[in-house]
């Protein structure tokens, strides 16, 4: 228990630094960047507690917030994802959700592809939205919404590959 | 009540979900409106701290290009100085801030800089210690940064000229028809003037400065030259899309602006107020 707790806490600190300090400087096409530190919820432990992800993602996501001045909305689009993360799950894993015994490790590929896009277009949707706070310039913002997914899919599904291959 | 409590404890992981979401809403709406004393920004001890590491390591990278652009201050500086009895003609920022005295220069260096967000800020390592506040001006040799939003012991914030929060006074260079400098989140080389009178002579390539008309920046300060510019749809005023002097991603070293006059100046607008 206090290992996977340590595991947890210098994931944290690393991702928000990669995230501030490297990826947020990518700027790919003047804009999109990919958002990297949601991979600490896709990869949160399943049996544990729901209110310890939602807590912890807010606080994820705020402290990305006071680095990049952006207010709260990283915060918010994290709180989001922690919250419909158990119905992504069912959805895309299905009867193995249902019966409590995923390891991430573990599972299909496709399976954990749909998974990490849902959410990824979901966090980046509500991140686009309030970022741009304006209803009239919703083309932008869906535009936005593809571009920032796909980077953050794409990354997030390699990084995955890359460190999931050693418990095989 | 009984039922109420239960209420509450069946939806906890909602309710939970909702105030969390509740509260960064509320620091995004804050975050947006114009007031100033925000309490979530990158000017405190610990991101101030650690963009500073990080700078210590990534300023090396463009020692180059910062020496170039040093070399091509002093030059103009110094061709100024030599020029100035000579010709008395010359009436740029350089001259107003030698000759009045009324504006304190301090040097600073950029610890933090965005560009692609709709809303920009920049971190620099001068803060309340160094009697760095609200409200002074930022500028580089070559045009307008921003203005400073927040300020904490040793680091300050910086609200970019990109930022859709930002509204600067400007003026033409050649006549004194003022306007105001917005951004509309675009590109990162064009601010928008706005509000220029119709009467204006425009023509593409015309030089913008900041207007005399605040107490942040000093009259002359250059921003940018006119790349394009309409009417807008009433037919009154024209927007103009000026090309920046600046190259916003691209900034190392600024100056921040001391208006010495500010307080006596607002006192005295406050008073005509009233």
């Amino acid at each position: 228990m206090n290992n996977s707790v340590a595991t947890k806490t210098a994931q944290f600190i690393a991702l928000v630094l990669i995230q501030v300090l490297l990826l947020n400087h990518i700027n790919f096409l003047g804009y999109v960047n990919p958002y990297l530190y949601i991979i600490f919820i896709f990869l949160f432990p399943i049996r544990s507690n729901r209110a310890l992800i939602i807590i912890l993602s807010f606080l994820l996501g705020l402290t990305i917030d006071v680095f990049s001045d952006s207010g709260g909305i990283h915060a918010a689009a994290c709180v989001t994802i922690a919250y419909v993360r158990p119905f992504i799950l069912k959805f895309s894993f299905g009867m193995l959700y249902e019966h409590q015994s995923i390891k991430f490790s573990q599972t299909e590929l496709s399976n954990r592809l749909l998974y990490f896009s849902l959410l990824a277009l979901i966090h980046n949707f509500v991140l686009s939205s309030l970022e741009i706070f304006n209803i009239s310039k919703i083309i932008l913002i869906l535009q936005k919404t593809l571009f920032s997914s796909i980077f953050t899919i794409l990354l997030c599904f390699l990084i995955s590959i890359l460190f999931s291959k050693k418990r095989r | 009540m009984q039922q109420i409590i239960n209420f509450v404890i069946r939806n906890k992981i909602f309710l939970l979900f909702l105030m969390l979401f509740g509260v960064s809403l509320a620091l995004t709406i804050q975050s947006n409106s114009y007031q100033k004393s925000k309490f979530i920004n990158s000017a405190n001890f610990f991101t101030g701290g650690i963009y500073k590491q990080a700078n210590g390591i990534g300023q090396y990278f463009d020692l180059k290009q910062e020496n170039d652009i040093l070399l091509q201050e002093n030059n103009r500086l110094k061709s100024l100085l030599y020029n100035h009895t000579s010709d008395l003609k010359i009436t740029t920022i350089q001259d107003s801030i030698l000759n009045h005295g009324n504006y304190n220069l301090t040097p600073a260096k950029v610890y933090k800089n965005s560009y692609s967000l709709p809303k920009n800020y920049i971190t620099i390592n001068k803060g309340s210690n160094d009697s760095i506040f609200e409200d002074y001006g930022v500028i580089t040799s070559k045009g307008i940064v921003g203005i400073i939003d927040n300020t904490s012991g040793n680091y300050a914030s910086i609200l970019s000229i990109l930022n859709t929060k930002s509204r600067i006074n400007a003026q033409l260079k050649k006549s004194n028809h003022i306007g105001s400098l917005v951004w509309n989140a675009e590109s990162s080389e064009l601010a928008q003037l706005i509000d220029v009178s119709k009467f204006a002579p425009i023509a593409i390539g015309d030089t913008i400065i900041t207007g005399g008309q605040s107490t942040i920046f000093p009259k002359g300060v250059p921003i940018g030259t006119i790349h394009t510019f309409n009417v807008d749809n009433n037919g009154d005023t024209y927007t103009i899309d000026v090309k920046l002097f600046n190259d916003m991603a691209n900034i190392g070293h600024v100056y921040i602006i001391k208006n010495k006059d500010a307080k006596e100046i607002k006192k005295l607008q406050n008073a005509v107020d009233e």
